[in-house]
């Protein structure tokens, strides 16, 4: 018994794209920061794991992370929130002109921030083989360096992108704001990190 | 050239689209010409067809699952008498570690994607799931992690840590050689593919349900579906952590688990079993709405208390998450703190005890068809049911402190995993088998397989509860004479032979009835969601017309008419994306081409994972291959912007 | 499938005398376990006889078509009036169920508490691949006894184990007195045993821990306190010294080659405690952590190729020549 077809409204005036919670990719974007969130959380819990056994921490003779690399580092990541955010509001706005001239900046910025990230690793104090106490700072670190190195790769591969006539497609610019969403959220989970490398292995001494 | 503002506000193209004037055979033709996947062996390969994807996905888990009997057949025949000398210590302890491997992560969470990747875009009525190139991407690497752990076996390094391979016995110091790193490995690969599997449902069931289809009116498969992705979703990265802090510790020398050096043993033990424990119950509530979706159509009645159901699916999914401490109850944690674990591990039976209620009470109410998928569910309700009793008995530590890593455990596992998840799969690849391939299997064979497996699986596991009160512990290989251990062995071994018999008459039952089955009509068990009111097996396209729904069984309250809404492009692949909580039609969204990129980026990830088992300097070089091909993935394949888009 | 056969099945198997066996009862705590074990199978099996009652009336009994609240009468949305009730029953039933189990288990776990408190003997056990160092302290502390894969406890005597490991994790598991009790490398954790009854029983390492996981038991016999005392003066002797010319060159064998690298024999040059002390071997029930049985024609087996025995152990096959092997095991069945 085959069911007879009822039309009810035709569809055809829909759009074909749309920003935010509207938009497809905008859930899988979603999906992956709460991955990712929970994979750093989780950390997280291991570093207070292995804390907990300490009765310092940086456990001596080990000194706390040099503060000069990761603060810059700070610094620059929040800076750069600024052209994001003007990055976020022209593709909202369907400026493609403003997208093309801005992306390079973020661009830049990410080369910046990756050379700074070198200087970290080199100014931990502790290397990664000698205590528990390197391994998981040296993890977090390692962890959140993937993040920038992979946002900033789609970040150069949207910027050569918009440079082409796909550039003028709407649903390009969705894709703007979702790497500018992205973006948000490398700064986000690094603050927590931040105290967790810099900050809290100075206050139990 | 027109800018992306005036793009934007441009009205809709005039290109055919479906509907009363583009309808029957006319729209086959030109939909079929839009999805069908390419000819030819790259064709093939491209597929991102959900169908194609999710059949995939079962073929190789059933594959796995048999490969894993083999395993389990081989341990009952070397414990089938004490100290006996058909399998020497080292073999043995690497096919317990294998067969409890390839089980869980090869086997029981493929399996349940495979069908929810298969079902779930028919059941909310849409063409694709969110991210098909994503989910082929994910098939493609669960396939390469469950062939580096067999070749490997094969090729005798397979890992003999055990499934949850503690360290330090794990570790740099007494892992030798790789063993372990290949497991930890697969790990990754497998829950790297899961992970993309839980994003790609999530985003199909918030984003691309059937206008109408409330979140209310959802089916009880696709309620459970949500609930495990997002189980998947945030517990899978603990146990990816751990087994890169494990690589790691092997590697290049950190010392994570290292008591040494500061680090800690348990460290691994609480991070693994966040992962263990949710993990279970990912492959449970998959398990519950096989359950929920065969006692309704063959009780011929909805549910009975469906937000009930719901909740305790939510419950379960968040509870889960509260009780991996039980596992850890010998490790001389404090006291107090397992308490907790105790009253959590508890509770979580409450809602499941519910979800029963309403399955007696639904068959109660109806009028039950004896048919081998609802046999099916008798047989689960009888099993699971003890497994989950005996569950209940070791969430209390004076007990557990007995029964722990002793065969008991074995019981009360194998009662829930089997009885709870492999029963009803069964009775699901029954169920749904006409609806995948336009045939029938064969009723009697599967009766007479069933009876097999229900009445093997019980001489096969019950006297296990014996033998682990009589003092067996897991993991080894002999057993001495004069402990009162000879018969039950001798009874599991017997029952595991049968066991194994029965699931190889299931199989020749599906590939006989592939070629020789009844044909099957769209709707042959008279089932009320939206893939049945497709034709058997689907068209590429799934529906000819995006269906409406106004009611929690459409088909039973269409009174033989299904309201669709047309306007879809023909010539592109488009769906239509729907409200969150209302399910009001929203946005038409292009739909993924056929595309080799998956593949290929698979195989950069398996070169790069496969690498750092032996260099860590392969993480570094291996993204470049991954890089290339993802960017090649995502770049439009279009020359100029078309009209309207396209994802290719 | 009851819960009822599951209790008295064992018993039928083994008639309560088991060795290794969880349902014994033998010490304080596993009495405590087989009383709450009981308790728990019998509200599992009235719960689970609940849900079967209900499952088979749902399936067999007879339908009347016109109450059916199915599609083909159209009611298949409806549900029955007393649905919800029951449903709330059903709720109501199972909270009281586990929170009545839940106090069950938490007075047992005091109870175990209790009787375990101001322990009376201290004994040091170290897991170790595949074997058991076990080490008694005395309150003058000069006195130690160090033996190895054997445990000897006064009946009634509350015995504090501490726990802990060399290399892996392993666990302490005597079925027929307590649960288990996991040694983990790095920390130090503790059980307390109070046996009640005199008997031979067994223990075995319960957490996969390698190869011969399966070959690491532990021989446990509970004897009243003045057999107790007069092991522990036995085991507090130096090494016997060696009676016949083949017993001599047996000490001198042991003391001065490949043995002495691994082992110790009290009061002799051999000192090293890498593998089990054999100060009073002979005296044990099994060899190589219960992996064979003691006697001539073991010991013979053992000592000529350990890696036929228990593949994968420690102790490496040596190659002895027929003599040494001779002298080798005259002397061992010395070590009482």
């Amino acid at each position: 018994m085959s069911l007879r077809t009822n039309f009810t409204d035709d569809l055809s005036a829909l759009p074909t794209h749309a920003f935010s919670y509207r938009s497809l990719t905008w859930w899988g974007i979603i999906g992956f920061m709460v991955i990712e969130g929970v994979a750093f959380a989780v950390a997280a819990a291991a570093y207070f794991f292995l804390m907990s056994h300490e009765q310092e921490w940086a456990p001596r003779p080990w000194e706390p992370p040099n503060l000069i690399a990761g603060t810059l580092f700070t610094i620059v990541m929040l800076a750069s929130e600024i052209p994001n955010t003007m990055v976020k509001k022209a593709a909202e706005k369907y400026d493609t002109a403003a997208v093309r001239r801005l992306l390079p900046w973020i661009v830049g910025i990410g080369v910046l921030l990756l050379v700074i990230r070198g200087f970290e690793f080199n100014s931990l104090n502790v290397l990664w083989y000698e205590n528990a106490y390197g391994s998981i700072i040296w993890a977090l670190l390692f962890l959140h360096a993937t993040h920038i190195a992979t946002d900033w790769m789609d970040t150069v591969v949207l910027w050569r992108l918009m440079r082409t006539p796909h550039g003028e497609e709407p649903r390009r610019l969705v894709d703007v704001d979702e790497n500018a969403l992205y973006w948000r959220f490398v700064w986000l989970t690094w603050l927590p990190i931040y105290l967790l490398i810099y900050w809290v292995p100075r206050f139990f001494r | 050239m027109t800018s992306a503002l005036e793009k934007a506000k441009a009205p809709p193209a005039k290109v055919p689209r479906d509907g009363p004037r583009l309808t029957g055979d006319k729209l086959h033709a030109r939909l079929s010409a839009t999805w069908e996947r390419p000819r030819g062996f790259i064709g093939w390969l491209s597929s991102v067809d959900h169908k194609d994807i999710g059949r995939r996905y079962i073929v190789a888990a059933l594959v796995f699952l048999a490969l894993g009997g083999a395993l389990a057949v081989a341990m009952r025949l070397q414990l089938s008498r004490p100290q006996n000398d058909l399998i020497g210590a080292a073999r043995y302890n690497e096919i317990f570690t294998m067969h409890g491997t390839t089980m869980m992560f090869l086997f029981a969470v493929p399996v349940m994607q495979g069908m929810q990747i298969y079902l779930t875009p028919l059941m909310v009525g849409t063409r694709a799931v969110a991210f098909p190139r994503l989910t082929a991407f994910s098939l493609w690497t669960y396939i390469a992690g469950g062939c580096l752990l067999w070749i490997a076996f094969l090729l005798n390094v397979g890992p003999d840590i055990g499934w949850f391979a503690y360290p330090p016995l794990s570790g740099p110091q007494y892992g030798v050689g790789k063993r372990p790193d290949i497991w930890a490995q697969m790990v990754t690969f497998t829950e790297v593919a899961a992970l993309a599997v839980a994003v790609s449902l999530t985003a199909t069931i918030l984003k691309q349900r059937a206008p109408g289809m409330t979140l209310a009116r959802m089916p009880i498969f696709v309620w459970a579906t949500l609930v495990t992705s997002l189980m998947v979703i945030f517990s899978m990265p603990s146990v990816a952590l751990a087994s890169s802090f494990l690589l790691s510790d092997r590697l290049v020398g950190t010392h994570f688990y290292n008591p040494a050096e500061r680090g800690d043993a348990l460290l691994w033990q609480h991070l693994f079993w966040f992962f263990g424990h949710p993990e279970v119950y990912i492959i449970f509530l998959p398990a519950t709405g096989f359950v929920s979706e065969i006692v309704a159509t063959f009780s011929r009645r909805s549910i009975i208390a469906y937000p009930i159901v719901v909740l305790s699916l939510v419950a379960t999914g968040i509870l889960a998450f509260g009780l991996w401490v039980h596992h850890m109850f010998a490790t001389g944690l404090p006291r107090v703190g397992y308490s907790f674990f105790t009253a959590a591990s508890m509770s979580v039976s409450i809602p499941t005890g519910l979800q029963i209620f309403a399955w007696i009470a639904t068959m109660w109410t109806g009028r039950p068809r004896m048919q081998v998928p609802l046999l099916y569910v008798i047989a689960f309700i009888i099993t699971f049911v003890i497994g989950g009793l005996t569950g209940v008995m070791i969430a209390a530590v004076p007990l557990d402190l007995q029964l722990h890593d002793t065969y008991f455990i074995v019981a009360h596992f194998h009662y829930v995993l089997i009885g709870g998840a492999v029963f009803p799969l069964l009775g699901a690849i029954t169920y749904w088998f006409p609806k995948a391939t336009g045939r029938m299997m064969s009723e009697a064979l599967g009766k007479i397989s069933f009876w097999m497996i229900f009445l093997g699986f019980q001489l096969a596991f019950f006297p296990m509860h014996i033998s682990g009160l009589l003092g067996m512990p897991r993991r080894v290989y002999t057993y001495p004479a004069g402990m009162g251990l000879e018969l039950p062995n001798l009874l599991s071994s017997i029952g595991g032979l049968v066991v194994a018999l029965a699931v190889l008459l299931f199989v020749i039952n599906m590939l006989a009835s592939v070629r020789r089955g009844r044909l099957a009509p769209a709707n042959p068990w008279d089932g009320t969601s939206l893939e049945w009111a497709t034709t058997s097996p689907p068209p590429s396209y799934n529906f000819a017309h995006i269906p409406v729904v106004d009611s929690q069984s459409p088909l039973w309250d269409g009174k033989g008419e299904l309201a669709v809404v047309h306007g879809l492009r023909v010539e592109e692949r488009e769906l239509l994306l729907t409200t969150v909580m209302s399910a009001t039609p929203d946005v038409r969204d292009p739909s993924a081409h056929p595309s080799p990129w998956p593949v290929i980026a698979a195989a950069a990830l398996t070169v790069m994972f496969v690498g750092s088992i032996f260099s860590p300097w392969a993480v570094l070089f291996g993204t470049v291959p991954l890089a290339i091909a993802l960017t090649a993935w995502f770049w439009p394949k279009t020359k100029e912007p078309t009209l309207e888009p396209s994802i290719s | 499938m009851s819960r009822v056969a599951a209790l008295i099945l064992p018993l039928a198997l083994c008639g309560c005398a088991g060795f290794q066996n969880a349902l014994g009862g033998d010490g304080g705590e596993g009495a405590n376990f087989v009383r709450l074990f009981v308790l728990f199978t019998a509200v599992c099996t009235f719960m689970y006889l609940l849900v079967m009652a209900g499952l088979f009336a749902a399936v067999l009994r007879r339908r009347r078509n016109a109450d059916e609240l199915t599609v083909d009468t159209g009611k298949h949305h409806e549900s029955a009036p007393l649905v919800t009730r029951a449903l709330a029953a059903w709720a109501i039933l199972i909270g009281i169920g586990l929170m009545a189990l839940t106090v069950a288990s938490f007075f047992t776990d005091r109870s175990n508490a209790a009787i375990t408190r101001d322990p009376q003997l201290s004994v040091k056990v170290t897991g170790n691949q595949w074997w058991w160092d076990v080490q008694y302290s005395f309150a003058d502390t000069s006195k130690s006894i160090r033996t190895a894969n054997e445990l000897h406890l006064p009946v009634g005597v509350r015995a504090e184990v501490t726990l802990e490991s060399n290399d892996v994790i392993h666990s302490f598991w005597i079925p027929n007195l307590a649960g288990k009790q996991d040694l983990i490398p790095g920390r130090v954790t503790d059980i307390q045993l109070v046996p009640r009854k005199t008997g031979l029983y067994r223990g075995q390492c319960a957490e996969f821990c390698g190869v011969q996981h399966a070959h690491m038991a532990l021989d446990v016999t509970v004897e009243s306190k003045a057999e107790f005392l007069r092991w522990a003066a036995a085991q507090l002797q130096p090494a016997p010294a060696p009676r016949t010319p083949l017993e001599l060159a047996g000490y001198r064998y042991i003391t001065t080659r490949e043995c002495s690298v691994c082992h110790n024999l009290s009061g002799t040059p051999a000192s090293a405690s890498v593998g089990p002390d054999l100060t009073h071997f002979a005296s044990r029930r099994s060899i190589a952590a219960g992996t064979l049985p003691m006697n001539k024609g073991n010991l013979y087996g053992w000592v000529a190729d350990p890696q036929s025995q228990k593949p994968g152990t420690k102790m490496p096959t040596i190659g002895l020549s027929p003599d040494e092997l001779h002298a080798v095991v005259a002397y061992l069945q010395r070590l009482k």
